[in-house]
């Protein structure tokens, strides 16, 4: 199985932000499957497109998914609505993770707002060689700092408002460690992958990003979910669902 | 198991259920949901005579009932097409068929001509996109238009050739018998419509292209009624698409007057859509002793 779709039961709940949803789903077959950094398609019933969201953590012991998603709209709202015992229809797993490599190296992952579920899965083999620095709009907004601390990695948070820790942006808070950082991995809201963007190609460090777009398929056939990518040294429209949605950041052609 | 067999001018399809154009790529990602022969056919993703980069995202937009897109026909090029892609599709135990869209009308021309030496089994007249700047929908909006380039294109086409029809026109009636006259044999429609979202807070519309195409449930009684009209005026087999998402929605379009379905934006939310529609209509067709579902087309009893 590449991919597929599977009715998966939600085991597990909770709102850890306001807006943010937090569920552990049932799915052995998508949990044996599914690699860091990629997505699952989830079904809105009565709505034309599936909604993307990034798998946080993969438990392929106990088979399950954890899902961490934000309330953007109405599709994301009506999924908030689910209970424990409901089961969602996913299509999973899908895209590209991150390639993760050898993880002795001192890697640093950096993700911003809701930017940050499909760093911990990436994070957790990297153990205590992982610096993490996660940012949030407030101290109200931080989600999943303890597990990142508790799969052993040094945590740093940094609020737009300086509510707690660094006041600032990732990317400035990110700097202070690119000296120590063999390998960079993120993802973020488009102006902060940007700018580490700049950080990586200035440090030389190499990294890879996850990118987010306007989704249909899910799979590479309709061609929606477009970004400027280069390949074979040309600007092309590659694709977040099926090139994606981890790209190297060297491909990735900044806009605006 | 009822028969499901179909016949489009002079093509078999082994059931009436074909993948619409643009949704489906080139059939390599579906295969993880079923093998391609479960289809009668597939119609390809609309290629162009050169490749094509597509437009600039955002690309896609929800709308209640349906979504906006404006891919803006990003296809690798006839070329490609058909050293890559046709071999391998015309393995896969389904009818091909080949969507060409040209800027110009001796583009189309070249296209088809050099398309009716390969194995497609038919070509699709794609006169109807609303997603690019030149050509496209251009030739399609107007009886003149869609006359002209049809007859331009059948002296070139060897292959079945069918035209795609926008509903973006005034009479669909019209239209219809226009591609008829100019030697269409078989007509497909509907093409999206042309729809627009603003988001409020930037004030931008969504879709970097200010204008996309709807598609989905949302369009379905649209395309029910465009092609109950269209039906109604020629004498070549319609093709039925445009928002089918059910095995009921299928029957209703085939009682409208098509012979045979396209589906599409229902892949997006169910990829395995052709297994249940299939089922749906097997079970249907067995309950209500109907042997053929050739007896359905056209099967309305209008008021």
């Amino acid at each position: 199985m590449k991919y597929d779709t599977m009715q998966c039961e939600i085991i597990y709940r909770k709102q850890p932000a306001p807006g943010i949803h937090d569920w552990i789903v049932d799915a052995e077959d998508f949990a044996h499957a599914a690699k860091p950094g990629q997505f699952v398609h989830v079904l809105v019933p009565g709505k034309t497109l599936r909604r993307p969201i990034s798998i946080c953590d993969i438990d392929a012991e106990n088979g399950t998914l954890r899902l961490v998603f934000q309330e953007r709209g109405e599709g994301t709202a009506m999924l908030g609505q689910k209970r424990l015992g409901d089961f969602v229809d996913l299509l999973a797993p899908l895209g590209n993770g991150f390639e993760l490599g050898d993880t002795s190296r001192r890697a640093l992952f950096v993700g911003g707002g809701i930017g940050v579920p499909p760093l911990l899965a990436a994070a957790r083999p990297f153990g205590q060689n992982a610096t993490v620095i996660l940012g949030f709009r407030n101290q109200e907004s931080v989600i999943l700092a303890r597990d990142f601390a508790l799969a052993g990695c040094r945590v740093f948070i940094a609020t737009d408002d300086g509510s707690m820790g660094f006041h600032g942006t990732v990317a400035d808070c990110a700097r202070q460690y690119a000296a120590e950082t063999d390998v960079l991995f993120a993802c973020g809201p488009k102006p902060m992958l940007k700018a580490l963007g700049a950080l990586a190609e200035e440090q030389n460090i190499p990294a890879q990003f996850s990118l987010e777009e306007r989704m249909a398929c899910g799979v590479g056939a309709c061609l929606g979910c477009a970004c400027k990518i280069l390949r074979d040294g040309k600007e092309v429209y590659g694709h977040v669902c099926k090139d994606g949605p981890v790209f190297d950041s060297r491909s990735i052609v900044w806009e605006e | 198991m009822a028969d499901l067999k179909v016949t489009v001018a002079g093509v078999e399809f082994q059931n009436p259920l074909i993948a619409a154009s643009g949704t489906f790529g080139f059939g390599h990602e579906y295969l993880e949901f079923f093998p391609l022969s479960t289809l009668g056919g597939i119609s390809c993703k609309g290629i162009t005579l050169k490749e094509r980069a597509g437009n600039p995202p955002p690309r896609i937009a929800e709308t209640p009932g349906g979504m906006l897109n404006a891919v803006g026909l990003q296809n690798p090029g006839v070329d490609t097409f058909m050293e890559k892609d046709l071999p391998w599709l015309s393995q896969q135990g389904t009818r091909i068929i080949a969507n060409i869209a040209g800027n110009t009308p001796a583009e189309y021309c070249e296209m088809a001509e050099r398309l009716s030496d390969t194995a497609v089994d038919m070509i699709e007249l794609n006169i109807s996109c609303p997603n690019v700047k030149q050509g496209g929908v251009h030739f399609g909006t107007s009886c003149a238009g869609v006359e002209d380039i049809t007859a331009q294109v059948r002296r070139f086409c060897k292959k079945p050739l069918m035209v795609k029809l926008s509903p973006n026109v005034a009479d669909i009636g019209d239209i219809a018998a226009a591609a008829e006259s100019a030697g269409a044999d078989a007509i497909s429609l509907i093409n999206t419509l042309t729809g627009m979202r603003i988001d409020i807070k930037t004030r931008r519309p969504i879709l970097h292209n200010n204008t996309g195409g709807l598609s989905g449930p949302a369009v379905f009684p649209v395309a029910v009624r465009m092609v109950w009209q269209a039906a109604a005026r020629v004498n070549i087999p319609v093709v039925g698409m445009g928002g089918i998402s059910t095995w009921q929605d299928a029957v209703e379009m085939l009682l409208a007057g098509a012979t045979a379905l396209q589906i599409g934006t229902v892949f997006f939310s169910d990829p395995k859509a052709p297994l249940h529609i299939l089922k749906g209509l097997n079970e249907y067709m067995q309950q209500n002793g109907i042997s053929s579902v050739t007896e359905l087309t056209g099967g309305i009893m209008p008021w």
